[in-house]
């Protein structure tokens, strides 16, 4: 498995290392129903793979998993080889929605604070070490500027910077991202994506990001691991993201057009054409329900103007 | 004004403000109103069950309030905080209601546990008094960091190891224990003004969190000091000062968030389309 995965062109040693993270076979069933089924996949030290699957697919439920919110109904969860502890400091979470109100006396640097020991009792003593570390954090995330203001009064991608601080400044080894993008102008999610690739590589941190859309994290993945009907595919972007695989993966036939650096993916124009009553079905449960919702995700992103 | 009774009001007043003040900041962070709301409420039936077979009224407020407080946490685990909350609360006042209801002096006992007293402070509870207001300070503090992850994101908290739910639970008892020692002289209904009033002024007006409680803390002292000397001069009741005052407070803060985010709108709006002039979303913070 460990060589099927591997990336022979990011000339990183991914082969010889034990993964840091690993989901070896995971089942999960949730109210009666089957929204993973036999998942596996690892991340080695210092990678950054992307998670791309459509509305529903599974992606913050892998991303539970790996916290521990959740448990599977089978297969195991290894981090650096071990069962997953409780409590891990070894990885770092920003949440897909975090709604705060704009007038909460909350500012960025103090959101950063409780990165470092929110999970502590007590008042945490100003000393000098703190403030550093945290306006280091900040500086890191090109937050200074707004360091001072209140979190709930950002921008959508000032509080993404902010929330990556937060959970960066306990140093973990892996960082999950659940869609930094959504929401996001393209200037901001350039920005995130940048700041994305940069922290990964000056920390060595591996990163795991999702997505519903491959092209804005293109320039920064060194696998992708797509998800759809409760399954996931793996590897390097060429290995993965081909005619054949997303065919097998969504169950239906699907084009892959690399367009300018760009990847659009398309399902054949029969599907295509009832795709617009499927994704508004609210069950969602049908394989071909996931299905056409998945290349949608992908396919309405056609029209954006970036190159990457 | 400062003599005989009128001293312990003053202290039992005092101490009343700062306990409310600093619990009231978590109360508004965490968007706990209505729970603020329930658990006097409880409180209040306990003091009438307490008053009927002659307990300490002290303790009986004490046991229902912290019962109230499970009782919103239990049934709130299972479903909507909002339906827990008033489910806990109308129990709560319906039992209050029939304890009243076999006491003989029931307006007046009514009336003063709803909305406080002035001269309702006796020796005998300054010491309860004291300790409770100390537990609940000590309790705030010891969960300081835990209370503010929690009422950012409970997932983020979840997501550390924190286990929310007790984290709530531990506040809502903290919220009991200020109750309690709060009703006989502001009332049960009042104490929820004074908890939610100064706190939600206070956090317009400051953005560290820190400050923002000294601030709470601060107005609250104001709040409750000019009640008691206004409502001794005038002989009118002490709650309507301390909710006119709190109301006040809270429109103060409003005005005052209003006008700064009017006016950082005009700067940030301007600054952000000198920086980036193709941004088109660049203004609408
Ligand atoms: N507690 C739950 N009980 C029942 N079903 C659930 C539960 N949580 C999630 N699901 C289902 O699991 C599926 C996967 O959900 P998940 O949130 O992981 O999707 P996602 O890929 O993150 O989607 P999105 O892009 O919308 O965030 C969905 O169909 C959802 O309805
Ligand atoms: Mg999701």
């Amino acid at each position: 498995m460990r060589e099927d995965v591997a990336d022979p062109t990011s000339g990183r040693a991914v082969e010889s290392s034990p993964f840091l993270l690993e989901l070896d076979g995971i089942g999960v069933w949730l109210s009666g129903r089957e929204i993973l089924r036999d998942v596996r996949f690892g991340i080695g030290p210092g990678e950054v793979v992307g998670l791309i699957g459509a509305n529903g697919a599974g992606k913050t439920t892998i991303f539970r998993l790996v916290l521990g919110l959740l448990s599977p109904t089978s297969g195991r969860v290894l981090i650096e080889g071990q069962p997953r502890p409780r409590r891990n400091r070894s990885v770092g979470y920003v949440p897909q929605k975090i709604s705060l109100d704009p007038e909460m006396p909350l500012r960025s640097r103090d959101l950063v604070a409780l990165g470092l020991d929110g999970h502590r009792l007590g008042v945490p003593l100003p000393s000098r070490h703190r403030r550093e570390l945290v306006d280091e954090m900040l500086q890191a995330v090109g937050a200074t500027h707004f360091a001072d203001a209140r979190v709930g009064s950002l921008s959508g991608g000032e509080q993404q910077r902010v929330m990556i601080a937060h959970a960066l400044i306990s140093r973990p080894k892996l960082l999950l991202l659940d869609e930094p993008l959504a929401n996001l102008d393209l200037r901001s999610e350039q920005e995130v994506v940048e700041l994305v690739a940069r922290v990964a590589k000056d920390q060595g941190l591996a990163v795991l990001i999702s997505a519903h859309d491959l092209n804005p994290l293109l320039p920064v993945v060194d696998r992708v691991v797509y998800v759809a009907n409760g399954h996931v595919a793996s590897g390097t972007t060429g290995e993965v993201v081909t005619s054949e695989v997303l065919t097998k993966l969504y169950g239906h036939h699907v084009d892959v057009i690399r367009l300018h650096g760009r990847i659009l993916v398309a399902a054949s124009p029969g599907l295509s054409a009832e795709r617009g009553e499927l994704e508004d079905s609210i069950d969602g449960t049908t394989a071909d329900g996931t299905t056409a919702d998945g290349t949608t995700a992908d396919g309405t992103t056609a029209d954006r103007t970036t190159a990457v | 004004m400062f003599t005989g009774f009128m001293v312990n009001t003053w202290i039992v007043a005092t101490v009343v403000a700062i306990v409310a003040g600093v619990v009231g900041f978590f109360v508004v962070l965490r968007g706990s109103s209505f729970a603020a709301h329930a658990v006097p409420n409880a409180a209040f039936a306990g003091a009438a069950g307490a008053n009927l077979i002659g307990a300490s009224s002290v303790g009986g407020l004490l046991v229902f309030a912290i019962a109230g407080a499970l009782g919103i946490s239990f049934l709130s685990r299972r479903g909507s905080r909002d339906v827990a909350t008033a489910l806990a609360m109308v129990v709560m006042l319906a039992l209050g209601a029939l304890f009243l209801s076999f006491s003989n002096e029931y307006a007046s006992e009514t009336y003063s546990l709803l909305f406080g007293e002035v001269l309702g402070v006796s020796s005998s509870e300054l010491l309860p008094t004291a300790v409770l207001a100390v537990v609940a300070v000590v309790a705030v503090v010891l969960f300081w960091r835990l209370l503010l992850l929690t009422s950012i994101d409970p997932e983020l908290a979840d997501a550390r190891g924190v286990r929310t739910s007790r984290v709530e639970l531990a506040f809502l008892v903290i919220m009991a224990v200020i109750t309690s020692m709060s009703v006989p002289v502001v009332g049960a209904l009042l104490i929820f003004s004074l908890m939610i009033g100064p706190p939600a002024a206070a956090r317009s007006f400051a953005a560290d969190p820190f400050v923002a409680v000294l601030l709470a803390v601060c107005l609250s002292l104001v709040t409750v000091w000019t009640a008691i000397a206004v409502s001794y001069l005038t002989t009118l009741p002490i709650g309507f000062f301390v909710g006119a005052l709190g109301a006040a407070f809270y429109l103060a803060g409003r005005a005052h968030a209003g006008w700064s985010r009017k006016r950082v709108g005009a700067s940030g709006a301007g600054a952000s389309r000198v920086v980036a002039p193709l941004d088109d979303q660049g203004a609408v913070r």
